[in-house]
């Protein structure tokens, strides 16, 4: 397990994550400063960010300390100096999730953060432009929610014989 | 005729005719008069906020007038834009002012997709994704859902994936060539690529019985041994591979036209390429030596030998370079795992995990109940979480799932290397020509099947 950056603001949980990263349970208000800590101590890159929607399992444990809400905001950083990685977790809230944009630490998840909005409907506080960007503009909804409905659309074929 | 006369032509200013309304606000691009400066900063790449190098968005030359410019889309049919992506572009006469990608057309929920299937079948639908490096795709899966399982992988599966792998990136920076060669105007490199292409191809379809889209690489190990005569054929390959490489030197590399094409087009600095998460060749051309073969190495390349080919300017003829020279490395690759293949097991022998041979299932009954559970359920993971990265094509190809103790993926995201890449194109473009913004997309080489999954 490598150590949290001495920045790092207080209360973060850490755990051991299964392929060796650490992993960094982290309350929504501390996820900005938890986040440019770790860009200090030399995480040049944000390779990842994306939303996971654990809606069937609430009451998943968690190391204490921490809070379970429907939403995570889990994000993958990448140091190419140290070779390492660290994953963040954030529990973003249950209902209208928001936490805050990592825009002005990493530019680059900007389509990340704009998919997860697509995707879960988190907000990100303080992203230039949150607009849909895999989904059509109108579209309603947020497909990859766990209470979206999947195929409910019904195959109607031209000139389908109707019922006897 | 003279009925026309009368009629009046609405001259109303139409402050936002190209953007419609929609809940989230307009989302494409606007003309300058309706567009706010901090938003105008963004699309001409004021992404960076870097020290010493934030791009002011009051210094965008905000006052140009609309009659000036002319905003077009490029796409989603233009043929240079490998596939179905839409760039919106501003021209002021054969110069680009900003421009912006949008994606989205070939969207068709992989993700959720990826959450209705089980581990087994999960492979045929991330193979999809990147459909120019199958291969890659489906391992990167399968390293993610074995280290969730924490099972071994016998030697001879590592060395197969291994050598499947690096063929397959021969074949995607093959098909970069030709295309990169066609949006430059070499037909000839065209039909080269795709010519040297189908040899990996016909190999593939040898081995896995299908020419794309193999889901060859599996859980557990691989889908079928190698067949017999192998390693003549892969001995073949490479020396033709190897051998035309040097013809398209001669064909492209030192030739002049190619080259003004390329040469110091588009450059891209490394403080930029890292913040906006730029990886695979387009990182390297900027003088970062990141590859994850060699910084944080998986399957068994910590015992071959290669180079990791870097640039030093960060331009397009760097990426082209990078990509003919990794052709070669890729060829070194694929010749050490031909000497080295170690024998043994090409998948793993966990009945829980592989299924039984198919003669096994005629004599016993439980063969033929694994046999039954493995196909109708799939083999339950156990919960947890994990991240996994292989080096694509094209960057970092990444793959989270969340396991939830059942035989389905509660989540599975891939962090696809085009998705993230694509958001140079406005930097790389913005001050250039009209033609260099076709070399531009050409050099980012993304993958729309990737980019929208």
């Amino acid at each position: 397990m490598i150590d949290l950056p001495s920045s790092a603001p207080d209360g973060v949980v850490v755990a051991d994550a299964l392929d060796a990263h650490i992993g960094c349970f982290v309350d929504p208000a501390q996820y900005l400063a938890l986040v440019a800590a770790w860009r200090d101590d030399g995480f040049e890159m944000c390779a990842d960010l994306c939303a996971v929607d654990y809606l069937a399992h609430m009451d998943r444990p968690l190391p204490e300390g921490v809070t379970p809400t429907r939403f995570e905001v889990v994000v993958n950083l990448l140091s190419l100096s140290k070779r390492q990685r660290v994953r963040v977790r954030v529990q973003a809230g249950n209902e209208d999730p928001v936490v805050d944009s990592l825009f002005g630490l990493y530019p680059g998840v900007e389509a990340m953060e704009r998919e997860a909005f697509d995707m879960f409907g988190v907000i990100f506080r303080g992203h230039p432009d949150l607009t849909r960007i895999l989904m059509p503009e109108d579209w309603e909804g947020h497909p990859l929610r766990k209470d979206y409905a999947v195929g409910r659309v019904p195959v109607q074929f031209k000139e389908a014989p109707g019922p006897r | 005729m003279s009925d026309l006369t009368h009629l009046t032509v609405r001259t109303t200013e139409r402050i936002e005719p190209l953007a419609a309304e929609t809940a989230e606000g307009a989302q494409e691009m606007q003309r300058r008069a309706a567009t706010p400066p901090s938003e105008l900063g963004r699309e001409v790449g004021a992404v960076l906020r870097l020290d010493g190098r934030v791009l002011d968005p009051n210094a965008v030359d905000y006052e140009r007038r609309d009659d000036e410019t002319m905003i077009i889309n490029m796409g989603p049919q233009h043929p240079s834009t490998h596939g179905v992506l839409r760039i919106m572009l501003e021209l002021d006469g054969e110069f680009v002012l900003r421009s912006k990608p949008i994606i989205g057309y070939l969207h068709t929920g992989m993700e959720k997709t990826g959450e209705e299937l089980s581990y087994i079948q999960g492979a045929t639908n991330v193979t999809r994704m990147d459909y120019l490096s199958p291969v890659i795709n489906e391992l990167n899966y399968s390293l993610a859902v074995e280290k969730l399982l924490g099972i071994e992988i016998p030697a001879r599966a590592t060395w197969i994936r291994m050598m499947m792998s690096e063929l397959n990136r021969v074949a995607s920076h093959l098909v970069w060539m030709a295309t990169n060669g066609m949006d430059l105007g070499s037909t000839s490199m065209m039909i080269y690529g795709f010519r040297e292409r189908e040899l990996i191809l016909a190999f593939f379809e040898k081995t896995a019985g299908l020419r794309m889209n193999l889901n060859y690489v599996r859980p557990g190990g691989v889908a079928a041994d190698l067949p017999d005569g192998w390693q003549d054929d892969v001995t073949v390959i490479c020396d033709t591979i190897d051998e035309r490489t040097y013809e398209y030197d001669e064909l492209l590399t030192g030739q002049p036209i190619f080259r003004d094409r390329l040469v110091g087009v588009a450059p891209l600095m490394a403080e930029e390429a890292l913040a906006l998460g730029v990886t695979g060749p387009l990182l390297r051309s900027t003088g970062v030596p990141w590859d994850l073969r060699r910084t944080m190495p998986y399957l068994a390349y910590d015992q071959v030998d290669f180079d990791v080919i870097v640039g030093t300017y960060g331009d397009n003829f760097d990426r082209y370079a990078i990509r003919l020279n990794e052709i070669r490395e890729s060829l070194r690759i694929v010749r050490q795992c031909v000497e080295r293949m170690p024998a043994g097991d090409y998948r793993s022998q966990d009945p829980k995990v592989t299924p039984p041979p198919r003669a096994r299932i005629n004599e016993s009954m439980e063969a033929l109940i694994h046999h039954f559970k493995l196909f109708t359920e799939g083999f339950q993971v156990p919960v947890g979480e994990v991240y996994s990265a292989v080096e694509s094509p094209r960057g970092e190809l990444g793959c989270y799932i969340v396991s939830d103790g059942t035989s389905k993926p509660y989540r599975m995201h891939v962090r696809a290397p085009s998705f993230v890449n694509l958001q140079v194109v406005p930097l790389l473009m913005r001050g250039g020509m009209m033609s260099d913004a076709i070399t531009v997309i050409s050099a980012v080489d993304p993958v729309m099947g990737e980019v929208d999954r």
